[in-house]
């Protein structure tokens, strides 16, 4: 692949300490590089650091240690003047209720400007709106919205306000934190086709965030799978989907529904505890299984699993 | 004989807001039958929650019922009882019905549980009160409950407070506490929807369980078509109020009727089959404030006759259990092409479905 990257994360790791004795390892040294104009999908359970990862590399943590570079500069370390603009304008953040990341007293029109306003990125009002207008065609809003409040819009349409709120600054990576999940199903695959449309005519990369492995398969190019803050397995889409490695891969895919009620009916998830699995991810090393799928895993454990 | 357990006739309910009246329910007729599990789906504002509110009596204040019945039978003491739950009073519900014959779980177990009281207490609450248990008879009985829900080392958890169980170790408590009076009617609105799905799959098999183990009645309310298939007997589609196709969960996978529900199958992604493009069912919900004239549906719909706009449809009968409520079914209609993308995925899971050996795992 000779995709230029754009993200690139080394051993990051976040821990909070909660008391004197008692630290939580939120994140414990993960890797992965992501690539302009992709889409990497990062999955796993609550409590397994997906969100605090992408909470750490837009900055709203102060990363424990680990490096991260975003197109080509260091963002991990102490934030100056550059950095700061730059992580600023070019990685924007959608979360996952709209309702409680819109400022409810604001019009469409401001909640969207605001980033504009803050960088002072245009020149007289006409262009403010008229940026603001560009950006809900986009999103399928109609210019009629930008005089309305948050709460007069449906919660597909609030998201719609999120993404538009992101796309303005004309990012090259958007972390959507679990963007789609508070979404209904017909809804969410509206709000989904909206980021594919997206990205083919930006070339944004996206840090797809979620725990509906089924929405992940779809949208992402490449996926990394996190337990406990431990990335066990990372690769494309495929290696994920047709050759899981690591045990609790396995378990997480076995435990997606299927849309087929006789073979459902039978099916059994495969059950994964890590307490009992005598796996200790800590001693575990990045092992290639090809150029793309990397597994986390003892010499011992890599042999026994494949 | 096969008698509904719980038969709804002609439910309409409507919500005054400021802005005027929501008609939130129009008009739905649903039958449960003893031992089957009945899967309601649909967008949120369908009125699947309010649905299955009106069987528990717990409507809020602004919420009316306009005309229906609830017809429910069970068992007390060897008498077989018909009782319609719409003519209770609040206090007969609570005393009578709530918990002891129909319980429910709901979507979050943290806001179910009293972060106050140990789970053990709150399970022996329902024996002390309903089934007049003394204290230590509801306490074995507790333990025994815990053990049934599947959670290690019953005696300890007793003790424990909500706060230091996991989301997976609540929902199950909640369900011991549903368990607690053997009640016939177990009401489930959307149980694993707040939680990850190693644990979803865990806890959908445990309910699967204790059903067959206890001969229950089971609603389902869930817009995850997934847990749907994994779950249900028979499957209710709601729309704008109405339910608009019913049927075995076998006929609505493998043969929907109703424009809507094939619009659902579509816009679920699918890890078996490769698709470019997610269908999406265009525009949105009808807003319920305004009187909908004719289908509901039509608006979204590709296939919308010019009757769709005027007259509302009736419910067409497909086979003896599977029904959907659209004009496209009228003998004079044009028939209606489902999507190819729809038709291929179907095709193919009927494919697996008929090809499917015990000894296949996980692909």
């Amino acid at each position: 692949m000779d995709r230029k990257r754009l993200l690139e994360v080394t051993e990051l790791k976040q821990h909070f300490r909660v008391s004197k004795r008692y630290t939580v390892k939120a994140v414990n040294g993960v890797s992965f590089v992501i690539h302009e104009g992709e889409t990497y999908g990062l999955v796993g359970e609550s409590g397994s650091g997906k969100s605090t990862i992408g909470r750490s590399i837009i900055r709203l943590y102060q990363p424990t240690s680990g490096r991260v570079t975003f197109e080509g500069v260091e963002i991990s370390g102490p934030l100056r003047g550059k950095e700061q603009a730059l992580l600023r304008t070019k990685m924007q953040m959608i979360f996952q209720d709209p309702m409680a990341s819109l400022n409810p007293r604001k019009k469409v029109i401001d909640l969207i400007a605001q980033g504009l306003d803050i960088h002072k990125l245009y020149k007289s009002k006409e262009e403010r709106r008229e940026k603001v207008y560009r950006i809900l065609d986009k999103v399928g809003l109609s210019r009629e919205h930008a005089d309305r409040y948050a709460h007069q819009f449906s919660g597909g349409q609030r998201q719609r306000i999120g993404i538009a709120r992101a796309l303005i600054m004309e990012p090259k990576l958007i972390i959507a934190d679990e963007a789609i999940s508070a979404l209904d199903v017909s809804i969410q695959a509206q709000v989904v086709n909206l980021m594919k449309d997206i990205q083919e005519e930006t070339n944004t990369a996206f840090l797809f965030i979620a725990h509906d492995l089924s929405m992940v398969k779809y949208i992402s190019d490449r996926i990394g799978v996190l337990h406990l803050g431990y990335l066990v397995e990372t690769g494309t889409t495929k290696d994920i989907f047709e050759n899981p490695v690591h045990p609790y891969t396995k378990s997480l895919l076995s435990a997606i529904p299927l849309a087929n009620p006789i073979q459902e009916k039978k099916r059994v998830a495969v059950p994964y505890d890590y307490a009992t699995s005598g796996i200790d991810y800590a001693l575990g090393r990045e092992q290639s299984l090809s150029n793309t799928h990397k597994v986390l895993a003892t010499d011992e454990e890599l042999a026994s699993w494949t | 004989m096969n008698e509904p357990v719980l038969s709804i006739r002609d439910l309409s309910i409507s919500f005054k807001t400021s802005n005027g009246t929501v008609n939130a329910i129009r008009g739905v007729d649903l039958d449960l039958n003893k031992g089957e599990t009945l899967a309601i789906v649909g967008e949120s504002g369908s009125g699947k929650s309010v649905t299955v509110k009106a069987i528990m009596g717990i409507l809020s204040g602004n919420q009316e019922i306009r005309s229906g019945t609830i017809q429910f039978r069970y068992n007390r003491d060897g008498e077989e009882v018909h009782q319609d739950l719409l003519q209770l009073s609040k206090k007969d519900m609570r005393r009578r019905i709530n918990g002891k014959r129909i319980a429910m779980v709901f979507q979050d177990p943290m806001t179910s549980l009293n972060p106050t009281m140990a789970v053990g207490k709150q399970i022996m609450e329902g024996l002390i009160i309903h089934l007049k248990m003394s204290r230590p008879e509801a306490h074995e009985r507790a333990l025994e409950l815990l053990r049934l829900v599947g959670i290690a080392d019953p005696e300890k958890r007793m003790k424990s407070y909500p706060h230091q169980l996991s989301g997976g170790m609540r929902q199950r408590v909640v369900i011991a506490i549903m368990l607690a009076c053997n009640p016939e009617v177990l009401i489930c609105d959307e149980p694993t929807t707040a939680l990850d799905v190693t644990v979803q799959a865990k806890i959908l098999e445990l309910i699967k369980n204790i059903q067959a183990k206890m001969q229950l009645s089971v609603i389902y309310i869930t817009h995850d078509l997934g847990v749907v298939a994994k779950v249900a007997d028979s499957v209710a589609v709601m729309y704008a109020g109405k339910i608009v196709e019913r049927g075995t969960v076998n006929e609505i996978f493998y043969d929907p009727r109703h424009p809507y529900t094939c619009g659902l199958l579509s816009s679920m992604p699918d890890i078996v089959t490769e698709t470019e493009k997610l269908y999406s069912i265009p525009g949105s919900p009808p807003n319920l404030l305004h009187e909908v004239k004719g289908d509901a549906f039509a608006p979204r719909n590709r296939y919308a006759l010019n009757i769709d706009f005027q007259e509302e449809p009736p419910m067409f009968q497909i086979s003896d259990t599977h029904y959907a409520a659209t004009w496209l079914l009228h003998e004079q209609a044009p028939s209606m092409e489902m999507a190819a993308s729809l038709k291929a995925r179907i095709e193919t899971a009927r494919k697996e479905a008929g090809e499917w050996t015990e000894s296949d795992s996980w692909r």
